[in-house]
């Protein structure tokens, strides 16, 4: 065990920094829930692509850095201490782009990741349906082969920045009368597809966060499958994997907040104070931010040892989801009667920060599996409680 | 960066694992409790056999020359199966403050060489509690007054029993008299020594409280299966499963924290303070949701004298204010999150901010 940065580590971390000085944009872009505000992501997409720090840990050819998982970790740091923008096909790229990897064709991974990393293609994620939430092996929505293709029909739902993005990858049940996880394929479906009908769904905070998409005899391709037919359920567990475990939510992410809400703490501290239980919760939040990246240090280490990650990463899903109330929730507190105030109104200046990742904090313990569900993976697949 | 442990080492504590499976039983530890000592010279001399007491002695004196980090697995075993202080404090926080001395120190080399030999009973009075743990078996204690460490022969104390809730620790208060002849060390060395021995000591304390939290759980959900009401196991119940994978959540996320804390201490990191607390913090959190939660799916059985849950539960409860109490150790966090102006970016995890 020796936890200190090697020197290239250190010169990575150095060369993002600088890069990332020079770089970010100084005001902030509009928010990626807005047509404009999704274009602008996709051209500062575009740059970090360019100077080769979308995908640092996708291998080179797939238009990745072929970096490891510490230089990832490393980046993540300074990419969120920098205050760059949030990441507007993460989804595609941290979810789906880990899935390909795993289980693409040759054909598969060099055609879709190299638009992936440059943002070319937005992805959306397309799991839900109106009747398959936390039950997801409820699936109905239909993939039918017909020779070279198959035909889509059916209702996906909750599907985020699905408003505005290129394509949607998920579950489609291919085998007629097929039950639960049995049966499921895994498809990659163009939105731009004759018969596809995109509603937008307006989140809490009025904006088109994500939508309804709607599948009428739309063909897709079979190579656009990917994994066997009807084993589609194996490869989106492994997907949900990667999204509960180490990627979607990387440490930086809420030790970034943490250290804006210890100094929003310090510069408000005397009125602070009067409760001094808002203290504790500060101290709280850093000693769990902190706690997070230790463990995502301590997995990177065992992954690359050869351990898998298992159910355990639904412990860190709960974990993260509910640092991120705390820490919103605390700020919240601090800032009192200002914390209501929208980013247009004059008084509010930068402290709308706040209001936006309280909202959206209240997402977390729902989105990726709700936090019951986890729960229960974890009694049943760690402790070995009965179902 | 590597946050991984030597094949030696986890081999180590696998072997030390399946040996105080078989020697240190409940029933055992039960035995040992109704004895008047309430130690087993027996059970301590197969655990010198084992290696355990010279894992940190130097090898210059015969021991294995090990440090904190491989100390953080041997003391979730220690914790697990609910073995008596004086073998960590001996073994782990005693040979530490006896390496720390100068070599000037009469007696230095003979002491680590029996502490790894499995034959000095060894107490350690720290101002952070006013009793002494295994004072009234010691041969020597070492002793604070102010910053400066004592090393005080047993003829020169008189102890009186104070009787804790948990039958595994024998506590004194110790009446002694300072004087130029025992003092080992003093000034800025000894107050050095303290301190790293405070954080030893809590470092010790938060590894066993892990352990003591995995056991408790290991109990708790072989209870939860073979108890049944309305037809079914309560584990497989949805509130319990929940209850039981809040418990599993915080041992996960306290190792990674324990494990950070003892490299930082082993490599005399400028934060060792904040990091050990932290962990402290973190193995007291998991240990006493353990309890809670244990003692709450075992029903009233979780009440009695005759389940096992009691043992592990009440010496949880016992070691949370021990080597600094709780306030102590969140307010050590507390105040370096908040009351200093170090900027926490998220590139510092393994820096001095």
């Amino acid at each position: 065990m020796e936890l200190i940065f090697s020197p290239e580590q250190q010169s990575f971390r150095m060369e993002v920094r600088q890069w990332l000085a020079a770089n970010v944009p100084k005001e902030k872009l509009p928010t990626y829930d807005t047509k404009a505000g999704f274009e602008l992501h996709r051209q500062w997409e575009r740059k970090l692509h360019e100077a080769g720090f979308s995908m640092v840990m996708w291998p080179k050819e797939y238009g990745g850095r072929g970096c490891d998982l510490t230089d990832w970790l490393i980046f993540e740091e300074e990419y969120y201490g920098a205050g760059a923008p949030g990441r507007v096909n993460q989804n595609g790229q941290l979810l789906l782009g880990s899935t390909l990897l795993e289980f693409g064709t040759p054909e598969q991974k060099s055609h879709f990741l190299p638009r992936m990393a440059s943002s070319d293609d937005m992805w959306a994620q397309a799991w839900s349906e109106p009747n398959a939430g936390s039950d997801m092996a409820n699936i109905s929505s239909k993939a039918i082969r017909d020779g070279d293709h198959y035909v889509v029909n059916g209702q996906k739902t909750w599907s985020t920045r699905a408003t505005y993005a290129d394509w949607a990858f998920g579950l489609f049940r291919s085998e007629v009368g097929s039950k639960r996880h049995h049966g499921l394929s895994f498809l990659m479906v163009p939105l731009d597809a004759e018969g596809v009908t995109i509603r937008p769904i307006k989140a809490l905070d009025g904006e088109d966060a994500f939508a309804e998409i709607f599948f009428d005899n739309v063909k897709v391709p079979v190579e656009h499958r990917i994994g066997d037919e009807g084993k589609g359920w194996h490869v989106a567990m492994a997907t949900a994997g990667f999204e509960r475990g180490l990627l979607l939510r990387s440490p930086a992410r809420f030790q970034q907040p943490v250290r804006k809400l210890v100094k929003l703490y310090r510069d408000n501290k005397a009125y602070a104070d009067r409760d001094p239980s808002i203290g504790v919760a500060v101290a709280k939040c850093w000693a769990d931010a902190e706690a997070y990246a230790l463990s995502a240090y301590n997995t990177v280490g065992r992954v690359g040892r050869g351990d898998k990650i298992g159910a355990e990463s639904s412990l860190n899903k709960v974990f993260w989801s509910e640092l991120d109330l705390l820490i919103h929730q605390t700020a919240m507190n601090i800032l009192g009667s200002s914390g209501e105030l929208l980013a247009c109104a004059p008084l509010a200046e930068e402290r709308a920060y706040w209001l936006e990742g309280f909202l959206f904090s209240q997402a977390g313990p729902i989105y990726a599996g709700a936090n019951e569900i986890q729960r229960n993976i974890v009694a049943e697949r760690v402790l070995g409680l009965p179902r | 960066m590597d946050f991984t442990f030597t094949e030696d080492q986890l081999m180590f504590r696998e072997a030390i694992s399946r040996f105080l499976m078989t020697e240190a039983a409940p029933e055992t530890l039960r035995e040992i409790w109704e004895t008047a000592d309430g130690r087993c010279p027996e059970l301590r001399s197969q655990m010198a056999t084992q290696g355990l007491t010279a894992l940190s002695v130097p090898e210059d004196n015969g021991g294995l020359g090990m440090g904190d980090i491989a100390w953080s697995l041997m003391t979730q075993e220690l914790g697990y199966y609910g073995i008596p202080d004086s073998l960590a404090d001996t073994a782990y926080v005693g040979a530490g403050l006896f390496s720390a001395l100068n070599d000037s120190v009469v007696g230095k080399g003979d002491y680590l060489t029996k502490i790894c030999d499995g034959e000095l009973r060894l107490a350690i009075g720290h101002e952070s509690s006013p009793l002494v743990a295994d004072a009234h078996l010691a041969e020597v204690l070492l002793l604070q007054h102010g910053d400066e460490v004592h090393l005080v022969p047993s003829e020169q104390i008189s102890d009186v029993v104070n009787p804790s809730i948990d039958s595994s620790r024998r506590l004194s208060q110790v009446n002694w008299q300072a004087t130029p002849e025992t003092c080992i060390a003093s000034g800025e060395a000894g107050e050095k020594i303290w301190n790293e021995t405070l954080n030893r000591g809590a470092l010790s304390v938060a590894g066993q409280l892990l352990g003591l939290a995995q056991r408790m759980l290991d109990l708790t959900v072989d209870y939860s299966v073979q108890r049944k009401q309305f037809g079914k196991e309560i584990g497989s119940f949805q509130a319990v499963k929940h209850h039981l994978a809040d418990v599993a959540g915080k041992i996960e996320i306290a190792k990674p924290v324990l494990y950070r804390a003892a490299c930082s201490l082993e490599n005399n990191h400028p934060l060792s303070d904040i990091h050990v607390s932290q962990a402290r913090n973190f193995c007291s959190e998991a240990a006493a949701l353990a309890a809670r939660h244990g003692i709450q799916i075992h029903g009233a059985m979780g009440y009695t004298w005759e389940v096992d849950l009691q043992m592990f539960m009440k010496r949880s409860w016992a070691l949370n204010n021990t080597w600094g109490d709780n306030i102590f150790h969140k307010a050590r966090v507390q105040d370096y999150v908040l009351n200093s102006d170090v900027d926490l970016a998220p590139s510092k995890t393994f820096e001095e901010a």
